[in-house]
């Protein structure tokens, strides 16, 4: 019966791991009961109350009321579905396609390998966040772009990643060993060469989560994503923008969930790289 | 040495031409009518049909793509739909603007996140340590052009420290017309021996750039705190321990400098990093850099100026690399013989 005791020691001296997973547990929660927690859930649709446009924090409406008389709390509840939401969806399809590429890359090595290598140096010549707003620009504003957009821009990454794993261990005893026992090459890389090298890739990508959260929230901050009426925090904090020196609940709150949601995961990332990969390398 | 020159140059050459490439295939494989762009919204048929043999779209792909290029190397980035200046011009200038800020935003964050860094590593595993680790995951986590928000109500609105938004003073306006030259504020200012210029600039620089600097100020801190970790155990640092030196000044005068490699190649990153968050600060600060002229183009649709940005900044972004790691032997002796 050690291992409890050994689990709340390892909280009490590396604290973030159990922070964010908690934080991202809310968040879940939040997003799952959304409908029920919001005390004006049509708010968070195409609901407006031209009545109560800009109140204060306080009593029925605890953040605070937007220019459309919407309830920003609620708002901010149906968000996480979007903001936190959307970003998942975008990791998943970037090593949806990252994780092949790198993957065929690393195991098949040669000419192959340097061309695909090549293509992902020249997506990488970007900083990300410019070349999602480029994309996402060119097709125009709307959610789907900028999701697409964002993809587009952090494929690359796990594909390197990937196919640095990959390489190192396809010259390993064992790979070596199931090859030579006549196994089927692509057999040897889906079953022995990728169980091995996906590691490290989940760890970056619950590290990345909360940078891809911030990227969404800034295009459609910068009207290239959300829109309105869709709750979604940067187009929230966008809306407040100039409001900040007068009804300043309108952009802080939105803009504060976008911070928690992100620390979660990045607190998240970090614990889990400690624990799995120490040596592990640090990027934005 | 002059072999890796030539082979790191070549291999950028390289890159280059892909980002030209990829901007092609974004602004002309993409859905939506390049043609429809340049001509605007409410063109005709026929100026459709002009505008499109004007353009070329009645080539053949790899042709378009190779006049594209030669294009791009010859100087022609086509002009800009709504400055309808030359996008080269525009986008040159702009950059200079936000170059200044952004070095000023790396300077800031070198000057608090290295000592951050030495604090956590001094204090391993103590509290020091916890509050830097904690200060530079929130950093890495806050959204800048809400802290940009935030920094402007608190320090502009309510403190009054820092002026709210521009580049200078509206009283100091043609002094500060007449001393452009390079679109760098106080190099102009000091071009021009104008101090008051100097200062003006300078405040209206310093909220924009902190803003900038808070991912920096983290990740300069962490790799900091990491490099002197290993350095600490390494047999010169150990030999000064054992000297006599107070571990102050074995950090400070051993340690640190050659600590200072994995921060030295993250620059590069870094610089591409900030630049790109240009995009989303400098518009709150009415800021007339390359961000906000991205941004202006984007809502103008301006599609020649925002391939031009995009192409300009990788650019930058690639000769930053290409210099970062041609210094890093330069400044770490021991990368010197390291035979790659």
């Amino acid at each position: 019966m050690a291992a409890p005791g050994r689990a709340l020691r390892y909280v009490a001296v590396r604290p973030g791991l159990a922070i964010g997973l908690s934080i991202v547990a809310i968040l879940a929660m939040g997003a799952i009961l959304a409908p029920l927690l919001a005390p004006f859930p049509g708010d968070a649709g195409n609901d407006t109350n031209l009545l109560a446009t800009l109140q204060p924090p306080g009593g029925v409406h605890p953040l605070g009321t937007d220019l459309a008389g919407r309830d920003v709390w609620s708002r901010i509840l149906f968000g996480v579905r979007i903001s936190v939401g959307v970003s998942v969806v975008i990791i998943v399809a970037a090593l949806a396609v990252g994780v092949p590429v790198g993957l065929f890359a690393g195991a098949a090595g040669g000419a192959l390998d340097a061309l695909l290598m090549r293509i992902v140096d020249i997506f990488l010549a970007f900083p990300s966040l410019l070349l999602a707003l480029a994309i996402a620009a060119t097709l125009g504003p709307s959610m789907e772009h900028a999701a697409i957009a964002i993809v587009v821009s952090w494929w690359p990454w796990y594909a390197r990643l990937m196919r640095g794993e990959a390489a190192a261990i396809r010259g390993r005893a064992y790979v070596e060993a199931a090859r030579l026992l006549g196994i089927a090459p692509w057999r040897v890389t889906l079953r022995h060469i990728l169980p091995n090298a996906i590691g490290p890739v989940i760890v970056q990508s619950s590290l990345d989560l909360g940078g891809v959260i911030l990227t969404f929230a800034a295009l459609s901050f910068l009207g290239l994503g959300a829109q309105d009426p869709t709750p979604e925090w940067g187009l929230m904090v966008e809306q407040g923008r100039t409001l900040t020196s007068t009804q300043p609940w309108v952009a802080l709150f939105p803009g504060a969930a976008i911070m928690v949601a992100a620390l979660a995961f990045t607190l998240l990332g970090e614990g889990l790289r400690e624990r799995l990969d120490p040596k592990g390398v640090a990027r934005p | 040495m002059r072999r890796i020159l030539v082979r790191r140059g070549l291999q950028s050459l390289l890159v280059a031409l892909g980002v030209g490439l990829l901007a092609f295939l974004i602004t002309r494989l993409l859905p939506g009518d390049a043609a429809a762009t340049w001509a605007g919204p409410r063109a005709s048929a026929e100026e459709l049909a002009r505008v499109r043999l004007q353009l070329g779209l009645d080539r053949p792909l790899p042709e378009q793509a190779f006049r594209y290029i030669t294009d791009l190397v010859s100087g022609n980035w086509g002009i800009s739909i709504h400055t309808r200046q030359p996008v080269l011009s525009d986008v040159a200038g702009r950059f200079m603007t936000s170059l200044e800020l952004v070095t000023i935003a790396l300077l800031i964050a070198a000057l608090i996140g290295i000592p951050l860094g030495v604090l956590a590593a001094r204090w391993k595993g103590r509290p020091p340590d916890w509050f830097a680790g904690l200060t530079s995951s929130v950093l890495a986590s806050v959204p800048i052009f809400w802290l940009g928000l935030l920094l402007q109500l608190l320090i502009a609105t309510e403190l009054k420290w820092l002026p709210v938004a521009g580049r200078w003073d509206r009283t100091l306006n043609e002094v500060a017309v007449a001393a452009t030259r390079t679109h760098m504020v106080l190099v102009d200012a000091l071009f021009a021996g104008n101090g008051a210029l100097f200062v003006s600039g300078l405040s209206h620089l310093v909220m924009p750039a902190l803003v900038i600097a808070a991912y920096p100020i983290g990740l300069f801190a962490r790799l900091t705190r990491a490099g002197l970790l290993e350095t600490m155990g390494e047999e010169h640092v150990r030999m000064a321990r054992a000297t006599g030196y107070t571990e102050r000044a074995i950090i400070w005068r051993f340690a640190l400098r050659p600590s200072m490699g994995p921060v030295l190649s993250a620059l590069a990153l870094v610089f591409g990093f900030a630049l790109g968050n240009t995009f989303l600060v400098e518009n709150l600060f009415n800021f007339q850099g390359l961000g906000s002229y991205a941004v202006d183009s984007i809502a103008a649709l301006d599609a020649p100026a925002i391939a031009g940005t995009t192409i300009f900044v990788a650019l930058a972004y690639l000769a930053a690399n290409l210099v970062v790691d041609l210094a890093r032997p330069v400044m770490d002796p021991r990368l010197r013989d390291a035979g790659r």
